[in-house]
């Protein structure tokens, strides 16, 4: 049996690189034996990538991209199709979780510095995925077509109307109409459905490619591949990937599970946090609801679209909005470049740094909440503070990491 | 060897190089062109274009201090019937306003007046926020507690605090840059009024 098993790989080694494949990425793959909680989040998001496919391709069969009748295709797959209805929470609830675990993987890069060199195309091919994933975010949320469906796409796209000059032939190129309509709806579907996972699955690929070219960082920063063992040129802090990170992996996979399935049986809509409540209501054209906020993930963006109020600089305040909530996001492609300390982790990294990092996080948390409130005078105040603390983090960066006291990185892994 | 000669390394001749950058430059212009039709293709088509028609409205039923909404484009455009104490509460703003007298160029020229209004109790204006396209709530309520003390009513965009006057003029210090919209529009008789033309020949 095992015979017929070992000549079998053969034949398929002699046609395709299965064998050498499984050993460089698995078997031989040598990862950093030291890998805490947070290494959790990068195989957590594969994994909600194969759920978000899998139940997507189940929910097209039955939902149309029909101005008319998107919304009731979406009450008919909750109410009348079989398991409609857990096919489709596994889907919304995948959306956010999505977001949980990639914002812990990003957190956990900015903590370790696994931005830094050899690691920057890594960092910039992750950004990369992150812009795809708002993207299908965005787009996916606008298929239910109920009020913050209509009126979330209204203000995004509305955004590119704010470009000078050619912001609103580029916002009727984007519509397909001189309003968001039915011809909108119908290919946000098709960016949903095809075109951004297609390069969501690219982009993950070279990401993987990209990391087992380098190596994985790990929570002390330092290279393992600089110490290896001279006889057989493994890193000696380096464990196989396969079996010893696999089977930890499921472990994070299992506990993952039981909170997604809490939520997908208990919490589905999660307060109005994952699932909005005006978005049970079908898209009215005519009428905004009084309250509107995003769904959970960009209300920080979105606090800091509407920070600005006056005009400077000469550009008026509706660009600087969009500017900020632009570069928001892209400031984090800058990182790699804008830590200047000589040591990668925060655990060799001095106080500057710590407390840096902690009010970016506050900043982040409060903006995000900020962002589900109806704005008064007093709201829009402090989300003006904290937009300041948040690009302060990555401005100051150059300066504060450069004059921190650090202490020295280890020569080995700790344990 | 083989491979070494058709290395790129290997010294180019001047034609071969010339040859190379001709076939390149070839090749962007075809992929230039053909992206073209499928970039055209996402452009509003010609039925999203006929569609437009003017809309007809009787406002003989509009109360003083209504509001009536009617879809033209698949935009809401608001048909307000303002009371003489709304009236009056336009010329106490001025200070507080981005553009007061409308100077910016969000109105037909017969609009472009105190009130922003052919007839100076009914305002025609596109019901969306000049900010990011949502529709404003039409708050008449007088020093509200969330609006404070100095709101004489107006409209108030809940997407980003967007604020504007009962002549649809933005206030300063808000995220919108300009006042509302008031769409084309002309009284066919005193109380039907034609929204999206100026000429009474086109209805």
């Amino acid at each position: 049996m095992s015979n017929m098993f070992n000549s079998m790989i053969e034949w398929i080694d002699k046609r395709f690189p299965l064998t050498s494949n499984w050993k460089a990425h698995l078997s031989e793959y040598y990862a950093p034996k030291n890998f805490n909680f947070w290494y959790f989040f990068g195989s957590l998001a594969l994994l909600v990538l194969v759920n978000q496919l899998i139940t997507g391709i189940f929910l097209t069969m039955n939902y149309k991209p029909d101005a008319s009748q998107a919304f009731a295709s979406v009450e008919y797959i909750m109410r009348d199709v079989d398991y409609g209805w857990l096919i489709r929470y596994m889907h919304s609830t995948g959306a956010s979780m999505f977001f949980v675990v990639v914002y812990l993987h990003m957190f956990r890069g900015m903590m370790y510095g696994s931005y830094r060199k050899p690691r920057e195309l890594l960092w910039l091919v992750g950004m990369c995925i992150f812009f795809v994933l708002m993207s299908l975010a965005f787009t996916g949320y606008i298929l239910p077509w109920g009020q913050m469906s209509y009126w979330g796409a209204q203000v995004i796209v509305s955004m590119f109307g704010a470009i000078p000059a050619v912001g609103d032939t580029l916002q009727q190129w984007l519509l397909g109409d001189f309003t968001l309509s039915d011809a909108a709806l119908n290919r946000f579907f098709a960016y949903h459905v095809v075109t951004l996972p297609l390069v969501l699955l690219v982009l993950v690929f070279v990401h993987i490619l990209a990391l087992h070219e380098t190596g994985s960082n790990n929570p002390d920063g330092i290279e393992i591949k600089e110490n290896k063992n001279p006889t057989t040129g493994i890193p000696v802090d380096g464990i196989p990937f396969h079996p010893y990170y696999s089977v930890k992996d499921i472990v994070g996979v299992v506990v993952f599970l039981i909170v997604f399935c809490g939520i997908i049986f208990f919490a589905p809509e999660m307060g109005g946090y994952f699932l909005e409540y005006n978005n049970f209501i079908p898209a009215n054209t005519l009428q905004t609801p009084d309250h509107i906020a995003p769904v959970w993930y960009f209300t920080p963006y979105y606090s800091m679209l509407r920070a600005v109020t006056v005009n400077f600089l000469g550009i008026d305040a509706k660009l600087w909005g969009v500017i900020l909530m632009a570069g928001s996001v892209v400031i984090f492609c800058f990182l790699p470049w804008l830590d200047r300390s000589p040591v990668k982790s925060i655990r060799y990294k001095g106080p500057y740094f710590k407390i840096a990092l902690t009010l970016f996080v506050i900043s982040f948390f409060v903006l995000g909440w900020l962002g589900t409130k109806s704005p008064t005078p007093m709201y829009t105040l402090l989300a003006q503070i904290f937009t300041v603390i948040y690009f302060a983090f990555f401005i100051l960066m150059p300066w504060y990491s450069k004059i921190d006291k650090t202490k020295p990185e280890p020569k080995r892994l700790q344990e | 060897m083989m491979a070494d000669s058709f290395s790129i390394n290997d010294k180019m001749s001047g034609r071969r190089k010339f040859l190379v950058a001709a076939t390149s430059v070839a090749g962007g212009i075809a992929g230039a062109a053909i992206a073209t039709p499928f970039l055209l293709s996402m452009m509003p088509s010609e039925r999203a274009k006929a569609a437009g028609a003017p809309v007809e409205v009787d406002i003989s039923k509009l109360e003083p201090g209504m509001l009536m909404m009617v879809e033209w484009r698949g935009r809401v455009v608001w048909v307000l019937n303002r009371t003489p104490e709304m009236l009056e509460t336009l010329p106490k703003l001025e200070d507080q306003l981005a553009d007061p007298n409308s100077e910016k160029n969000q109105q037909p020229e017969y609009a472009k007046n105190l009130t922003r209004s052919i007839k100076p109790a009914i305002l025609v204006i596109e019901g969306v926020c000049t900010h990011l396209g949502c529709s404003p709530v039409f708050r008449k309520d007088v020093a509200p507690e969330d609006l404070g003390p100095d709101w004489l009513g107006g409209f108030f965009c809940p997407c980003h605090g967007s604020k504007f006057d009962l002549a649809g003029r933005v206030y300063k210090s808000v995220p919108a840059p300009t006042n509302m919209v008031v769409p084309p529009h002309v009284y066919l008789s005193d109380s039907r009024l034609l929204i999206g033309s100026e000429s009474e020949g086109s209805a």
